[in-house]
């Protein structure tokens, strides 16, 4: 008999995040540092990996060098196994019509002998590019128990939002009649999140039939959705509550991790029954010195803190030297804040050098946008940058941009 | 560099019997993240050791659970990697043994079907960061027999160290067992190197004379007879002989200096536990502290260590005191010079202190 999966994940993990501007440039959105010690990645992984889900094909195709080491062979999220496990597949030469994954609905098409391989019954869809915590197994069971194609998680959000999403229009017993990508006027703000859940057969045949269509963008949420519903296939969408939250943008990439922040954070990281796993920083505690000040901060292991830091989400191993003062900003791994710098409103990728006295970005209040530096940039001394400003390039003693 | 480390994990359990109750020595937790094991592990790591035996007589649960496969140090291997060395039980012994002696013999069988060159022998006393390769250069230059790392620094009124002399070249001139010393002095920090064939001759001829002390009836008694040379490490050196100095040493971290120097260069590697990063509230106070991951600190915390975990409530202050992983400190409690042990409860508003010399003890799980 052959060995088989219930259900086989599919992550895609290969979009460049060009609106994420510098903290994109070298590596890939997934990869993107979070909330002090993640990545973005590491919320899908851990979320399969809670849900039962041990066999995650991780599509990769901009800047997957760091994204590819950073998965390894899975361990950190007990993804190492000796059937299923984690496996990171970029596109690949064949013997005609080798290409670049065209768009989402390609990529996993031209993935299809790795999903065989586990002959499962169902495959589960997901990006590579939101923050939250979902037991999909809950999901798969909705979906075995409605008979359904298909089901698309789907989470409300507020009218003014939804044009920027999928909409989907249902029934009362939750089955699709209309779909809507990014709509004008949206007819309802049930907004779909990317996570899909195909009976397996299914999704084969409308990939194969998609592949086929010279007219189609090759994409789920534009073309193989749609000619799903209007086949007549059964689908359904699936409520999900909690937090959720696209972090493709620079402010709510700001946002998501200030969310963690406060006494009732809007999203928990430190639940013992979901843990998020990831890979950990080697270092020491951090440490607080005489002079340091802390308040409604998040601080990961390594950090070095002598100023002054506010509603703030430090990396491991930041060092915030005496007399700097950091507020309402994200720093990520191994960046260095000198003697009397301030920063502000900022986001700060990793291994950047404030130098002394520079000033990074204004006062929330005041400021036209989140500033930001992006990895291995430096800071003169005394160099200003102002509100909104995205920086990649060094920045030289006493320059103003 | 072709070396098999071991390690005894328990061979100064009474070093600290607060804390190697329920507990081997190697596995006393240390400097916030830490075990003491993983010093000696790291060391071996970095130093380009790939096989390490460690050795364990009772209470090792804990050591278990906290080295798994080996894989956090890298030692999940097809070739070597770590050894777990438990008591090993024979028609001609009774399983557990008595001294360091007794434990070698046991490992007999390991020793001899690896193929390294040299053996690196390290129990779970000392804190420090060394290379050991540095060591085996020395031991080859010197072409000594034995060698034995030495550290000089103050030792305060203690009988358990071996004091060692050594001449111009190194060579051991003198060696004393459990003298009662108070003042600077060269002491022997029970890391030393040797060939490995040579070791497990030496062990077949101290079984087959009935010894008891490897200090005493090896090192001592060959002192003229056997090429045993000191190698002065002048780097940082903890050595933790007792309640009190564990409290001492594990404050000394709170000093750049002595941080940088242990964690600096190389990495010192420890369990994972996937905790979230920690979080400090809008009225904390944090001052020259140590917090490690998955705390959350909403009161004020001066000269301290927080362990993994550790909660600190509202209007709580913490003085001088070492908090184990998931201590919990309710609203407006007091604390000075107090160490607590894992899961221990502190309730609202209760006042404990201690003084340096002999700080105030919380066992595991206690609840006040």
């Amino acid at each position: 008999m052959q060995r088989k999966k219930d259900c086989v994940a599919m992550l895609l993990a290969g979009g460049q995040g060009s609106r994420l501007y510098a903290l994109t440039n070298n590596i890939a959105k997934p990869a993107v540092p979070f909330g002090a010690k993640y990545r973005i990645i590491d919320f899908p992984l851990s979320n399969c990996i809670n849900s039962g889900i041990d066999t995650v094909g991780v599509l990769t195709q901009y800047q997957p060098l760091l994204l590819n080491e950073y998965i390894g062979n899975g361990q950190p999220w007990d993804l190492d196994r000796n059937f299923g496990g984690v496996h990171v597949l970029s596109p690949y030469q064949k013997k005609s019509k080798s290409a670049w994954y065209e768009g989402t609905a390609n990529a996993i098409y031209q993935n299809l002998n790795f999903i065989r391989m586990y002959n499962p019954d169902y495959v589960l869809i997901l990006s590579g590019d939101h923050i939250y915590k979902m037991d999909y197994s809950k999901m798969l069971r909705a979906h075995i128990e409605k008979g359904a194609d298909c089901t698309i998680a789907a989470i409300e959000v507020s009218l003014k939002e939804a044009s920027r999403f999928g909409i989907l229009n249902t029934n009362e017993d939750g089955s699709i009649y209309e779909f809507e990508e990014k709509p004008k006027q949206p007819k309802s703000t049930l907004a779909s999140m990317g996570v899909y859940i195909f009976t397996a057969e299914k999704m084969y045949k409308y990939l194969e039939e998609d592949d086929n269509d010279p007219n189609s963008s090759k994409d789920f949420g534009k073309n193989v959705l749609p000619a799903m519903l209007a086949a007549g296939e059964k689908m359904f969408a699936y409520r999900f509550e909690g937090y959720w939250k696209d972090v493709g943008t620079i402010s709510s990439l700001w946002e998501a991790n200030m969310d963690l922040l406060g006494n009732k954070p809007a999203f928990d990281v430190s639940d013992p029954a979901w843990k998020i796993h990831s890979r950990n920083p080697l270092a020491p505690p951090e440490y607080l010195g005489e002079n340091a000040v802390i308040k409604n901060s998040m601080v990961a292991l390594g950090c070095e803190v002598c100023g002054i830091i506010e509603n703030s989400v430090l990396s491991s191993n930041v060092v915030i030297e005496g007399g700097a003062v950091v507020k309402d900003s994200v720093i990520m791994s191994g960046t260095t804040v000198r003697k009397g710098a301030v920063v502000n409103y900022s986001i700060i990728d990793e291994d950047v050098d404030v130098g002394e006295n520079a000033i990074v970005g204004e006062p929330k209040e005041e400021a036209k946008g989140i500033a930001v530096l992006g990895r291995n940039v430096t800071v003169g001394k005394g160099a200003k940058i102002s509100s909104g400003a995205m920086i990649d390039k060094n920045i030289s003693e006493r320059e103003e941009v | 560099m072709s070396a098999v480390g071991v390690i005894f994990s328990n061979i100064h359990d009474e070093n600290v019997p607060e804390l190697s109750n329920m507990r081997t020595m190697g596995s006393i937790p240390y400097g916030g993240r830490y075990r003491l094991i993983d010093f000696a592990l790291s060391n071996l790591v970095n130093s380009g050791v790939t096989t390490v035996g460690i050795i364990t007589k009772n209470n090792y649960q804990s050591l278990m659970d906290h080295l798994g496969s080996g894989k956090d140090w890298d030692l999940a291997r097809k070739t070597g990697g770590l050894v777990l060395l438990p008591p090993f039980g024979a028609k001609d012994n009774e399983g557990l043994y008595k001294n360091r002696l007794e434990a070698l013999k046991s490992i007999i069988g390991f020793l001899t079907r690896r193929n390294e060159d040299y053996v690196i022998l390290c129990d779970c006393d000392g804190v420090y960061r060394m290379d050991f390769s540095d060591i085996i250069d020395y031991h080859e230059a010197k072409q000594a027999d034995i060698t034995l790392v030495c550290h000089t620094e103050e030792i305060a009124n203690s009988s358990k160290y071996t004091l060692i002399k050594s001449d111009a070249s190194g060579r051991v001139t003198d060696i004393k067992l459990d003298a009662s010393v108070n003042g600077v002095n060269k002491f022997y920090t029970n890391i030393l190197v040797l060939n490995r064939l040579f070791l497990i001759r030496l062990i077949q001829d101290a079984v087959s004379h009935g010894y008891k002390s490897c200090r005493r009836d090896i090192l001592q008694r060959n002192v003229k007879s056997l090429k045993i040379f000191a190698y002065d490490f002048e780097g940082y050196h903890a050595t933790i002989d007792s309640f009190a100095s564990y409290f001492r040493h594990n404050m000394e971290l709170l000093n750049k200096s002595v941080r940088d120097e242990l964690f600096g260069a190389r990495d010192i590697y420890t369990k994972v536990r996937d905790s979230a990063p920690s979080k400090y509230g809008d009225e904390c106070i944090v001052k020259n502290s140590l917090v490690s991951d998955g705390c959350i600190v909403e009161g004020c915390v001066e000269n301290s260590i927080l362990f993994r975990g550790v909660r600190v409530g509202k209007g709580a202050v913490i003085k001088n005191s070492i908090l184990m992983q998931d201590t919990v400190v309710g609203d407006n409690a007091q604390l000075n010079c107090v160490i607590t042990d894992k899961n221990v409860i502190i309730r609202n508003n209760r006042v404990l202190s201690g003084c340096e010399i002999q700080p105030y003890f919380l066992g595991k799980s206690t609840i006040v």
